[in-house]
């Protein structure tokens, strides 16, 4: 049982989707109903996620709030669910970030609304097993059953070309996930059938099985983060998924790809890590580069946003291949930036094709004019998606090149140019959006209202939360990091360290 | 005189009351007018049947017909398959106005053919077996008399069928030319001590291509598509499961236990016959425009997939291929009541509701029923939390065990393809807007048979110690 009492990570697991299934009940017609259903649980959901922040222990590393149950005792699976430093913040980002979702999309969705959110809600239950479980079976479960919900809601409710993005999104994914299917049996067989990530964690494996697995695991998490050059699925699926998709893609889900990263190819196979770090540095130095020059080329709204995810992800993997401790914290620290900026920018985004149905930035200019308080806002998310000292975005880049100048010098230079890259694009096209001649297809709409302020104004607490006291998110993932770090120091050294053992005997 | 003993009857009590019944059905269709009765019967039957199969475990004949775990293991897939055929059909065939008396009796003939075969022993036996129930299912194809596509659909089950059984003789004929016996278990002792000949090789080539047939798998599969799209779908659904059983029960007897001292031999060619299936089967179905071909070309994939049971040579692979089956009787089956569920009568060769255009905007007019095909095709698919997960995991990860990883690469490569054409549906019934409303022809045998599957494809899926060990 958990230091509070009571099954706390479960009941996060499964009341969204409780919630999926009450809401599934509620009649067709009863529209209002379905949206106060689903505002009510997300809401509960992150009432009750409240206490894995304020009771988590930031000094040790080790699992929090572990359950543990049989539960197909002949393969030797469990349902284990635990967090520690690296997990908790995401639970409290996707919970956070469900509710944001249910709002921004109470009026713009009209058609199917049931079957609406009661996909948010499973996908908001699956992305917080996916972060929870310790059991490599369980985790299976939870990071497959979610390309279900999450197809329907790019194919059903998303732009024009929704159904292509939905299938391409699917299979990308599934071809991933399945490989490294393969590598999880391979692990679940050399390891006595045991699928306790916890008990792997503890193990040595061969070094040519390492690299094979590292590489059959890289599969799955490239492709969801995702890194070049398996990035072309995202800004399809992110352009044509409806703002909630985008917020939920952009988020949580590209997350879990960075997260796979530091939860298993780098505690399981330290030794291959540390030899195929230099090749994901540089992989995240071309996206780092590539997604920004894009970015520059783009003339939808979406899309941009879209490609410089590409960009600010591969921030995220150079820090976490730097393989110190300034570069993991640094990247776990940029992907809660990226899920809140980008979530943001999306939610912006989504407010404006509301009002004007088009996401052509040929079609804007002018709108700080016509929405002043929706410019600052907009100002302020650009700002932290540039990286200025005071914003998130800031700390998380300035850590992550601190950590790759000191793994690679001149990687770091590369991909300190991408934030000046960044600039570039960030600022054009707040140029284009919201100064220059106003664009009479912008004229005459209302600024937001007080629904849309609630939805970002946490966000924008957030963005200036961190950056002005980075400490308060920073500490709970100090003790995991090192730990973390020191796994993968001394992995090779313990093996070594045992095989002369041996010998002496 | 002589005294010649009577055989103990206990061990084929399944089978003698599946055959007393099927005959009765004959006669009892010139009685009764409703034909419910006669599939009421049916499924008293086949409960009876399965009531029966604990007990019923110990050898007679003379050692040719043998009852044990893994012969009533395969008897429960057979009769799961009866009571759902059962189920599904019951209004449609009314429809189709194919509701003749000898349907039901039929359907009790092919299933005792199967589950002679699993209990074979012994050739001559499975030899019986196989005609008993390969000659029940081409009655079965035609049995809409009226309709041209099924008319061809029995002909050519007919003559392929036949073409294989003569192949299947001819490679029993070799067999027993070098070993003088047809006794499964004599035969591999004798080949225990013989070198491997060019004539055993035959022979069991003769043998590997016969069951080839019977199970669909490349290059041998091409009667599959044209026989599932023009056979009633009722029918479709028993063959796509049943036969397919029966000829995974036999290969696993037959090259298990006879063909075990040349697993070297053997193991080569169903591994080219296992990736043939599944490349055949994934992508030749992406291409489908009719469902039922869609699902006769996915059911051949899901052959190969089941034939990498078999490759592995472990009886922990044996064991994973029953399982897929068992997972996969249900799961095909559900998918085959849908479609049965939005077939419709009509004599028109168009606006059947069996393309898959037929399920644009299934979502919005039928949303009950939309959801409950977008579980068959995740669960066909093989995505958590479905049953068709379970099935790949347990398969793949016994191949894995045996050595094959490699092997599982490319299944799992493929079975992502499959994805492509499982979600194609999906995508009509969600994803594109409704042209015409669809009619939905609802029974309650039909609704239980969708209940029963869609429940086992969630149990199954969450709880996997039902099926496994």
């Amino acid at each position: 049982m958990t230091q509070l009492g009571y099954p706390i990570l479960s009941t996060v697991i499964f009341l969204p989707i409780f919630g999926a299934i009450l809401i599934s009940l509620i009649k067709r017609t009863n529209d209002t109903f379905v949206k106060w259903t689903a505002l009510l649980i997300s809401l509960i959901t992150f009432v009750l996620s409240i206490p894995l922040f304020s009771s988590f222990d930031k000094t040790t590393p080790n699992m929090q709030f572990t359950e543990t149950h049989e539960w197909v005792s002949s393969w030797g699976i469990k349902y284990a669910l635990g967090i520690d430093g690296i997990s908790v913040l995401f639970v409290l980002l996707s919970t956070l970030l469900t509710i944001l979702c249910v709002t921004i999309s109470w009026n713009s969705i009209k058609e199917k609304t049931k079957e609406f959110y009661a996909a948010l809600l499973l996908i908001e239950g699956s992305m917080i097993g996916v972060f929870c479980s310790l059991d490599l079976f369980l985790f299976y479960i939870f990071w497959e059953a979610m390309l279900i919900p999450m197809y329907l809601l790019i194919g059903v409710w998303g732009g024009p070309n929704r159904v292509y993005a939905a299938i391409k999104f699917f299979l990308f994914t599934l071809i991933g996930s399945v490989l490294m299917l393969v590598g999880i049996i391979v692990l679940y067989l050399y390891t006595d059938r045991s699928f306790d990530i916890l008990k792997m964690m503890t193990m040595n494996y061969p070094y040519n099985m390492q690299i094979i697995l590292f590489w059959a695991f890289f599969a799955a998490f490239a492709v969801k983060v995702p890194m070049w050059p398996v990035h072309t699925w995202l800004p399809d699926a992110h352009t044509e998924a409806p703002t909630a998709g985008s917020v939920i893609l952009a988020g949580i889900l590209i997350k879990m790809g960075a997260y796979g990263f530091l939860r298993f190819s780098m505690p399981l196979f330290p030794e291959a890590t540390k030899a195929m770090a230099p090749a994901m540095m540089i992989l995240s130095v071309i996206a780092i580069i590539y997604g920004g020059i894009i970015c520059l080329g783009q003339t939808d709204l979406k899309r941009l946003i879209a490609y410089s995810s590409v960009s600010h992800m591969g921030f995220v993997t150079l820090g976490i291949f730097a393989l110190n401790v300034q570069g993991i914290q640094g990247g776990i620290l940029q992907m809660i930036n990226h899920g809140i900026v980008t979530g943001a920018l999306f939610l912006c985004i989504g407010m404006i094709y509301d009002r004007t149905h088009t996401r052509q930035i040929e079609d804007y200019g002018g709108v700080s004019t016509i929405m002043p308080i929706y410019a600052a806002f907009f100002m302020v998310f650009t700002l932290a998606s540039i990286g200025l000292p005071g914003t998130n975005g800031f700390v998380g880049e300035f850590l992550i090149l601190v950590g790759g100048f000191a793994a690679s010098k001149t990687l770091g230079v590369l991909a300190a140019s991408g934030i000046i890259i960044g600039a570039a694009y960030m600022l054009w096209l707040y140029q284009r959006v919201f100064f220059m001649e106003t664009n009479p297809k912008v004229q005459g709409h209302p600024d937001m209202d007080t629904r849309e302020i609630l939805t970002i104004v946490p966000l924008i607490i957030l963005v200036l939360w961190i950056g002005i006291y980075p400490n308060t998110f920073l500490s709970f993932m100090d003790a995991s990091v090192q730990n973390l770090i020191e796994r993968i120091n001394t992995a090779g050294l313990a093996q070594t360290a045992q095989q002369a053992i041996e010998v002496i005997k | 005189m002589m005294n010649i003993p009577f055989p103990d009857l206990r061990p084929v009590t399944p089978e003698l009351i599946m055959t007393i019944s099927a005959t009765m059905l004959l006669i009892l269709e010139l009685i009764f007018k409703n034909k419910g009765i006669l599939a009421f019967i049916g499924i008293i039957t086949a409960a009876a049947v399965l009531y029966t199969l604990p007990m019923s475990y110990g050898e007679t004949f003379g050692g040719m017909f043998i009852s044990d775990t893994y012969s009533t293991y395969f008897k429960v897939i057979f009769i799961i398959n009866l009571i759902l055929t059962i189920l599904v059909s019951l209004k449609y065939i009314q429809r189709q106005k194919a509701e003749y008396g000898e349907y039901y009796s039929l359907l009790l003939f092919a299933t005792s053919g199967m589950m002679l075969m699993a209990s074979a022993k012994d050739l001559i036996i499975l030899y019986l077996g196989l005609e008993l129930m390969a000659l029940s299912t081409y009655i079965l194809a035609g049995i809409k008399r009226h309709d041209i596509k099924s008319n061809e659909a029995a002909i050519k089950y007919f003559l392929l069928g036949a073409f294989s059984s003569a192949l299947f003789l001819y490679g029993i004929s070799l067999l027993y030319g070098m070993t003088t016996t047809t006794d499964i278990y004599k035969i591999a002792e004798h080949l225990k001590t013989t070198e491997a000949t060019t004539t055993l090789l035959l022979s069991m080539i003769l043998i590997t291509v016969a069951f080839s047939f019977k199970i669909a798998a490349a290059p041998f599969h091409m009667w599959a598509p044209d026989v599932y799209e023009g056979a009633p779908t009722s029918i479709t659904a028993f063959m796509s499961v049943g036969p397919k059983a029966a000829g995974f029960a036999v290969i696993g007897r037959v090259f298990y236990i006879a063909f075990q001292s040349i697993q070297t031999d053997w193991t080569p060619i169903l591994i080219g016959i296992a990736i043939l299936t599944m490349a055949v089967g994934n992508v030749l179905a992406i291409v489908q425009t009719n469902i039922k071909r869609m699902l006769a070309y996915s059911s051949i994939a899901h052959a190969g997939y089941m034939l990498i049971g078999i490759i592995t040579g472990t009886n922990e692979g044996l064991g994973a291929m029953m399982v897929y089956l068992l997972i996969y009787a249900f799961m095909n089956i559900g998918a085959f009541a849908i479609v049965i569920l939005l077939e419709k009568s009509s004599e028109l060769e168009i606006k059947r509701g069996i393309d898959i255009k037929d399920y644009e905007g299934l979502a919005k007019s039928h949303p009950i029923v939309a959801a409950l095909m977008l579980v068959f095709m995740f669960s066909l698919t093989g995505i958590p939390p479905t049953a068709g997960f379970i099935g790949k995991f347990n398969l793949f990860m016994a191949a894995i065990n045996a050595g094959y990883t490699w092997l599982v690469v490319i299944a799992v490569i493929f079975s992502a393809i499959s994805a492509y054409y499982y979600l194609r549906v999906v995508m009509n019934m969600y994803m594109k807007e409704m042209k015409e409303e669809a009619a939905i022809s609802l029974s309650p045998s039909l609704g239980l048979a969708i209940l029963i599957t869609v429940i086992m494809v969630f149990v199954i899926g969450i709880m996997p110690s039902v099926v496994i060990g």
